[in-house]
């Protein structure tokens, strides 16, 4: 986290704990802060305070939002790449009987709009597409893709969790209905998100009770969480253009300098437009999993999309949607820089992966060298 | 991931890296949980295992396992090498996260396919 946001967190869990729904002056204070920072999320994306529902994050946004579109019946338009908290959460519609149409993307991660205006059928009630691909940072077209669904009459969604923060975020010219937010992706605190609402969407609540968030998420506000997450947002929009694009070339020279040390190697999603800080490469006769724990040894944190790092033994779905066979996505690694990332961190990166591919490649049956 | 002290040393220095050119046996097999691959050769003198290298592409446990079951086999007869199993490979590494068991597969099955017809 940022230090300014956890400076702006302190003095809610020493002084302003009041309950923001008590008319007392210490939760009306608490309360004041929380329009505050709900002043800011709006503004990073030029929605309205009024169409913020504060939540516990991008999972709970994506749930919210397609669940409370959806779950009463009609048809899904979503894509193949989606993070797992939009596609987990369609599976488990389609097995409750609710139809749902997978839109696959082209090899560079990308959506076209015409594939979804295609999938639209008379009982669509709602489409879903990520803004920005967690693993592989492709952009979608979404501005089209609203397009098309404003003139099926559909509701559009976008999980901009990846994109919040990191690229110009404008709703309203997007035209989408929901975006979904996450705070940890953006230095703020873990446990809080936003899932910005249209005005005038009929989104049916998950979770009922005492109606706070405007009868759209009952609970009791996570007041410091949002109170970091408003703060996480100002920084971020202060920060968008300057800090972005330093992001941007750090990311570019991580990626130029690795081309050029490593042989074999390849960016995902390359040729499409991308977030400024995600880098995915895919090394050739090396094991996604065994270079993240020789980077980490070295401390140096990144993931992967090697079946041998996920729980469940399979490999990145992304991976897998843009045509890349296991093998390959076996050899995978996603970077994630951030506006604290520093060129002496890149340097480091670029000096110290070749030798590990180097070592990986040596222990490989396979390889040769050419 | 929560690998032992043991195993990263295997991982990040691996013993019995390489290939025997003359070898009396050469085996390579993958896992078919997630697409690791070892490769293993052997000379045998009369029942007894003399000497033992191996090759691997996958993650660090998969590397770890196949460096360590080569390394023990060496100086084994056939038998007794036949007999190791993946729990013992696993063990002798300070055990393996749940998700990473299948690894020390790769390394028992390595064993049986290059001991096959002596």
């Amino acid at each position: 986290m940022r230090p300014e946001v956890v400076a702006a967190m302190t003095p809610l869990f020493t002084e302003h704990f009041g309950n923001p729904s008590s008319i007392h002056w210490f939760g009306q204070h608490a309360k004041s802060l929380i329009d505050e920072a709900r002043k800011h999320v709006a503004k990073l994306i030029n929605a309205e305070t009024s169409e913020i529902v504060f939540l516990s994050g991008g999972t709970e946004a994506d749930n919210f939002a397609i669940r409370g579109i959806a779950s009463k019946g009609g048809h899904i338009i979503t894509s193949t790449i989606e993070h797992h908290a939009v596609m987990h959460t369609c599976k488990d519609l389609e097995k409750a009987g609710i139809p749902v149409t997978w839109v696959r993307v082209s090899k560079d991660g990308v959506v076209d709009p015409d594939d979804i205006r295609k999938a639209i059928r008379p009982e669509t009630v709602l489409i879903t597409i990520m803004h920005a691909n967690n693993e592989i940072g492709t952009i979608q077209p979404i501005e089209e893709i609203a397009r098309v669904a404003a003139e099926a009459d559909v509701y559009f969604h976008s999980d901009g969790v990846q994109s919040t923060g990191k690229i110009p975020v404008d709703v309203k010219k997007l035209g989408v209905d929901l975006y979904s937010m996450s705070s940890h992706k953006i230095h703020g605190p873990k446990g809080v998100g936003a899932l910005f609402v249209k005005k005038g969407t009929n989104l049916r609540p998950m979770l009922t009770g005492g109606g706070h968030e405007r009868n759209r998420r009952s609970g009791t506000e996570n007041a410091p969480g949002i109170v970091g997450f408003g703060e996480a947002a100002r920084l971020a929009r202060e920060g968008l253009a300057n800090e972005m694009s330093r992001v941007r070339q750090l990311r570019d020279r991580l990626e130029t300098e690795l081309k050029s040390r490593i042989e074999l190697i390849q960016v995902n999603g390359e040729n499409a437009p991308r977030l400024p800080n995600t880098s995915n490469i895919m090394v050739d006769y090396a094991e996604g999993e065994g270079l993240v724990i020789s980077l980490d040894l070295k401390g140096v944190a990144v993931s992967t999309g090697s079946a041998c790092s996920s729980g469940s033994l399979e490999p990145s779905h992304v991976l897998t949607a843009i045509g890349k066979t296991p093998d390959e996505a076996h050899g995978s690694l996603r970077f994630s820089l951030s506006s604290m990332t520093t060129a002496d961190e890149i340097d480091y990166v670029a000096e110290i992966l070749p030798g590990i591919v180097d070592r990986l490649r040596e222990l490989s049956p396979y390889y040769k060298k050419v | 991931m929560s690998y032992s002290e043991k195993l990263l040393d295997y991982f990040q220095n691996p013993r019995c890296v390489g290939e025997i050119p003359d070898a009396h046996g050469v085996a390579e097999v993958s896992n078919p949980v997630c697409g690791d691959v070892m490769k293993l050769w052997i000379k045998v003198d009369g029942d007894r295992i003399q000497d033992a290298k191996f090759k691997a592409q996958g993650c660090s446990a998969a590397i770890a396992t196949s460096s360590y079951a080569t390394e023990m086999v060496i100086g084994m007869t056939v038998a007794e090498a036949r007999g190791i199993t993946k729990e013992q490979i696993a063990d002798a590494l300070g055990g393996l996260p749940p998700s990473k068991i299948h690894c020390s597969v790769l390394a028992s099955d390595a064993i049986k396919a290059v001991l096959k017809g002596f």
